[in-house]
């Protein structure tokens, strides 16, 4: 299987996620979210860690964020090039590394602070957040060898193979201070584990990490690509990132409302609701939003700027607990992740299966 | 004796547990996996948090757990004990067929899931709070026993909950489910039959919760004064034609 890359392979999950949010918007390294995933090693083979940073790049915060792997170095120069046509790119750099020997076989890992020259976006009619994401599937799809796994706006992904705890370290996470971390061991099951399938995966500031194996994937994708998306890698959490930015960006639902679409109550739950607005609504959203519903098992962390969100599905196959500690909110798919970060957490809970918890940074502070 | 397990891993834990004779506590325990898989005849104390699968296999060990356990304890379990004074996962004693688990907080999903038994082997859990969607699913033997009895503010943190979720005893074909509730609210497959229990049925559960109330110091009468509804499936075959003509 050397060689092969996500898309090009499907092995017909068992990972690990955590997460930690300040709602006061305080700073933190990296260094509590890697220890975090120490304990649940034994849930990812060493083939994909990763992390996303919110509040990481302050000095930058008014421009996107774009992080890319290239195979060689014309394709950077291309790409360099593409990106120059329609971005004004305020900097240009190699995402610092620590080499290190658990990790091996880097891409050439680079990332540019870019704002979409205003001249494009009115010839093309489009908001500067469309444009970017447009942008990001047209590098992702054609473009050869170049690889956008970030996007958003004061916020960035790390990933690799490898496990987790490396990955932490190889990407020097303890350099970056952010009010919100989410992370991710990776055990693949479907694709073979290359860097671009590792998680968390993003779309602007959205980023998801999960932990289970979906079966409404092809019915998901067929629904999702009539809307521009084009979902490269075969890999299921792709697919949850778009219909999210969907469902959030572009359709305007609430972070419930979405949780209702894609983890939608069963029928015979909705018939027991005895608020009838509520009753209508989910009623509502399954009947316009049936092939969004996501189906198999999945525990998610989605984070976006300002806030995360973690979701289990309806059934409830996989597993996630949540701790408070103060102003922090800590979710992980077991408890001892929780208790590396916060031996003191109080409040744990495991929230019910399609039942969202969405914790936000309080305005102004991030 | 005690051990300090905070910088070992799952295997090196049980080795330990091997080594020693009659009771051990752990100290430090943070997610280490299988503890005590399989074991026999020894007390084991956990403080800190066990990982997944406590007890697996567990052939006769009796184990403490000062706080929460996380998912599958007792998975498979033979025989033996274990008490959990904190909460515990989801599918606890996921297909146990011997031995008892009394846990004194709440459960998570799945909990009993196709617990089974055989001739004298009765497999046996208590749950003092409250337990999540799927309990019992595909139960086909043994009692499970929900008390109910969590206190305010954990119910507070989970939102106003019923002693079970949706979707009790999906797939049930065995064993007996004891709730202690009137079961108003509760929506059962058209497999089971519930029904309020009788003096009888309360006699078959008195000892369970008897140890239940002792491990964990409350009344049993106050315990026990209480309407409780037994559940059981319908027939000896009442998933006839669910799959296939049969």
């Amino acid at each position: 299987m050397a060689g092969l890359r996500e898309g090009e392979v499907r092995i017909p999950s068992g990972c690990a996620i955590a997460a930690v949010i300040s709602r006061e918007g305080k700073k933190m390294t990296g260094e509590s979210i890697m220890e975090s995933m120490k304990p649940m090693h034994d849930r990812s083979n060493g083939l994909g860690g990763g992390f996303a940073g919110y509040g990481i790049y302050p000095e930058y915060k008014d421009y996107y964020a774009l992080h890319l792997f290239f195979d060689c170095r014309d394709t950077r120069k291309a790409c360099e090039a593409f990106l120059k046509e329609s971005f004004e790119v305020v900097k240009g750099e190699l995402i610092p590394t620590r080499k290190i020997p658990e990790i091996t076989d880097e891409p050439i890992i680079w990332r540019y602070f870019v704002t979409p020259l205003p001249s494009v976006l009115r010839d093309l009619q489009l908001d500067e957040k469309e444009f970017v994401a447009r942008t990001v599937m047209k590098i992702n799809t054609e473009m050869t060898g170049a690889y956008v796994f970030s996007s958003g706006k004061n916020m960035g992904t790390f990933k690799a193979v490898g496990f987790p705890e490396d990955v932490g370290r190889f990407y020097r996470l303890d350099e970056y201070e952010g009010y919100c971390w989410t992370a991710h061991g990776r055990y693949p099951t479907n694709t073979p584990g290359w860097w671009g399938g590792a998680h968390p995966f993003t779309l602007l500031d959205y980023s998801v990490v999960h932990n289970g194996e979906i079966s409404s994937y092809d019915a998901n994708r067929r629904f999702i690509e009539m809307f521009g998306y084009k979902c490269n890698l075969q890999t299921d959490t792709e697919v949850i990132t778009y219909i999210l930015d969907y469902l959030l960006r572009v359709q305007g639902l609430t972070l419930t409302e979405a949780a209702n679409v894609i983890a939608a109550p069963f029928w015979s739950t909705i018939e027991g609701k005895t608020d009838a607005y509520e009753k209508q609504k989910l009623q509502f959203l399954r009947t316009v939003y049936p092939s969004l519903l996501v189906t198999g098992p999945f525990s998610i962390v989605l984070g976006f700027d300002g806030g995360l969100m973690a979701l289990n599905d309806r059934l409830k196959l996989r597993s996630m607990v949540v701790g408070e500690k103060d102003d922090k909110v800590f979710i992980a798919s077991e408890e001892a992740a929780i208790r590396v970060m916060e031996p003191n957490v109080e409040n744990i809970w495991a929230p019910a299966g399609g039942e969202p918890v969405i914790v936000t940074v309080k305005e102004g502070a991030y | 004796m005690k051990v300090d397990v905070s910088s070992l891993d799952f295997r090196e834990v049980n080795d330990k547990l091997r080594e020693q004779d009659g009771e051990c506590t752990l100290t430090g325990c943070l997610g280490q996996r299988f503890i005590a898989a399989g074991m026999a005849n020894r007390e084991i104390t956990i403080e800190g948090t066990p990982g997944n699968a406590l007890g697996a296999y567990l052939n006769g060990a009796d184990i403490t757990v000062c706080g929460n356990a996380q998912d599958a304890v007792g998975d498979t379990m033979n025989a033996g004990r274990i008490v959990v004074h904190g909460n515990i996962g989801d599918a606890a004693g996921y297909a146990m067929r011997g031995g008892k688990i009394f846990v004194r907080g709440n459960a998570g999903y799945r909990a009993g899931i196709h617990m089974k038994a055989y001739k004298e082997k009765i497999p046996v859990m208590v749950i003092g709070g409250s337990c999540g969607s799927f309990l019992g699913e595909y139960q086909a033997g043994g009692v499970i026993v929900v008390l109910g009895l969590s206190d305010e503010k954990a119910a507070g943190a989970q939102g106003s909950r019923r002693i079970v979720g949706n979707f009790p005893c999906t797939g049930m074909h065995g064993g007996k489910m004891f709730l202690r509730t009137d079961a108003k609210d509760i929506a059962f497959p058209w497999q089971v039959t519930a029904r309020p229990a009788e003096e009888a049925d309360l006699a078959e559960i008195r000892g369970y919760v008897e140890e239940y109330c002792s491990l964990f110091g409350c009344d049993v009468d106050e315990v026990m004064n209480a309407s409780y509804t037994v559940v059981t499936p319908d027939s000896r075959n009442p998933y006839k034609q669910l799959y296939v003509a049969n």
